[in-house]
């Protein structure tokens, strides 16, 4: 089990799909408005440190 | 929606608009889907193009033309500060856009061409036949549709999927993407006809900040710096919030506008059997200057060509279709990335120190001609060490 998950901040996001093509197992999806994270992701961080606004983080469970 | 089509365009930016325009006054059937509820916004972009680019695809229009640029201000990291002005020569520079009205000018002008669209449907998924794409699959108010179609062209932007469901690695390296913010500011003290482009490690690194004016005191007020630069407490908006709380205290902002653009090599391959990738979502945008616009009409507009004349002989495999990228790469927009790219690797790792010094050497040339070319030929020559540096570009210059 991950010991470690990627959490959307919804209220910081601004939905612009930045991380999403940076995304090395392409994990990320944006639909429309809504950025989606599926069981892909190896919480690598790089999401976390490119996002203009800083809406994303790994956490550790 | 019909279930088969000659062409699926999935993107409804300037380069699905420009694939499906193209594509539908050939006769075409055409089905264009965009999965935002509208075209042309929420922007992404800092809205400016060059002239001579504009014009090759459409009359200038005043509708979703905010201002005409006559100038642009260089700021060096030590603050000195050097104008082109190519204007007083006669020559063009270029116009910051209303990407709202513009995108959907296109967008509107593929439908008027014959093209179906429909918005707020998005494609989930490619339709696989043998290993090859045949279709997408398409969601819209809750209901799915399978669409086969002969083409389908992948104009999915930066945040592109659907050339990675179809087995193209379209991963961005994230030291090669700008992070950028935005604000689209009112109440600003600044010449409606001149962009200023602030450089340097302490403002912008690996990057640079931009005030593109849109007329009456407001402009587009943004950022963008290198994806190996961000991280907490120093990303983007950081970087801009600290600029405007100095430079425009008392400005309004009335938008935020964010975003990622690719300033790596575009795609090994821009097609596939059946498929062809274009704008953004091939990650053709401009190294040094971060533009895509032109490039995704440039892009679109020819697999748009490409697809009437494959489908006209019936064969639409990876084959048929390599005339696209050929044709690209050999442009003078391709060649145009590859230099820029190749200048790019070498202009990011420099200091302040040395971007000083460059720009104050070439404060005094007077430049008649406005592009990236221009200016670093300018710069070569004011600056031999430089050329040392990218002596390996000389052929590409």
């Amino acid at each position: 089990m991950n010991l470690t998950m990627l959490n959307i901040r919804r209220d910081i996001c601004g939905y612009c799909g930045a991380c999403v093509s940076v995304c090395p197992e392409g994990a990320l999806e944006l639909i429309d408005a809504y950025l989606t994270v599926d069981d892909t992701c190896i919480t690598c961080s790089i999401c976390e440190k490119i996002c203009p606004l800083g809406a994303l983080e790994v956490i550790k469970e | 929606m019909k279930r088969q089509y000659d062409m699926l365009v999935v993107g409804g930016g300037p380069g699905g608009a420009f694939a499906a325009k193209t594509a539908a006054a050939k006769g075409l059937s055409v089905c264009l889907v965009e999965k935002r509820p509208a075209i042309g916004t929420p922007v992404r972009c800092a809205e400016g193009i060059g002239k001579e680019l504009l014009t090759d695809f459409l009359p200038p229009d005043p509708k979703w033309i905010c201002t005409d640029i006559e100038s642009a201000e260089l700021v060096a990291p030590d603050g000195f500060s050097m104008l082109l002005e190519p204007s007083k020569a006669g020559n063009e520079i270029g116009y910051v856009l209303d990407r709202k009205i513009f995108d959907r000018e296109l967008v509107w002008k593929a439908a008027e061409a014959g093209a179906e669209t429909y918005v707020k449907a998005r494609a989930t998924a490619p339709i696989m036949r043998d290993g090859a794409v045949a279709g997408a699959v398409i969601e819209q108010h809750g209901k799915k549709y399978e669409i086969d179609a002969d083409i389908v062209i992948a104009a999915d932007g930066i945040e592109s999927k659907f050339a990675r469901w179809a087995g193209i690695d379209t991963t961005v390296p994230y030291k090669e993407l700008e992070t950028c913010a935005q604000y689209l500011m009112t109440g600003l003290d600044i010449d409606s006809r001149r962009t200023t482009f602030f450089l340097g490690n302490e403002v912008a690194p690996a990057g640079y900040l931009w005030v593109f004016p849109k007329g009456d005191g407001t402009a587009n007020v943004g950022i963008g710096i290198g994806g190996g630069k961000s991280g907490d407490g120093h990303r983007a908006k950081d970087y801009l919030d600290r600029f405007v709380a100095q430079k425009f205290p008392n400005g309004k902002t009335i938008e935020l506008i964010i975003g990622g653009v690719s300033v790596c090599k575009p795609l090994a391959s821009s097609v596939a059997d059946n498929m062809m990738i274009v704008g953004d979502a091939a990650r053709i945008s401009d190294p040094i200057t971060g533009g895509g616009i032109y490039n995704a009409m440039y892009t679109g507009r020819l697999a748009g060509q490409t697809a009437i004349a494959a489908i006209e002989a019936g064969d639409t495999s990876r084959e048929a279709l390599m005339p696209y990228d050929t044709t690209w790469r050999a442009s003078k927009m391709g060649k145009a990335i590859e230099r820029n790219y190749a200048i790019k690797e070498v202009f990011t790792k420099l200091n302040d120190e040395k971007l000083n010094s460059i720009i104050h050497s070439i404060s005094k040339i007077n430049l008649e001609h406005f592009s990236t070319l221009t200016l670093l030929k300018e710069l070569m020559k004011a600056n031999p060490s430089l050329l040392l540096e990218l002596r390996h570009l000389r052929s590409l210059l």
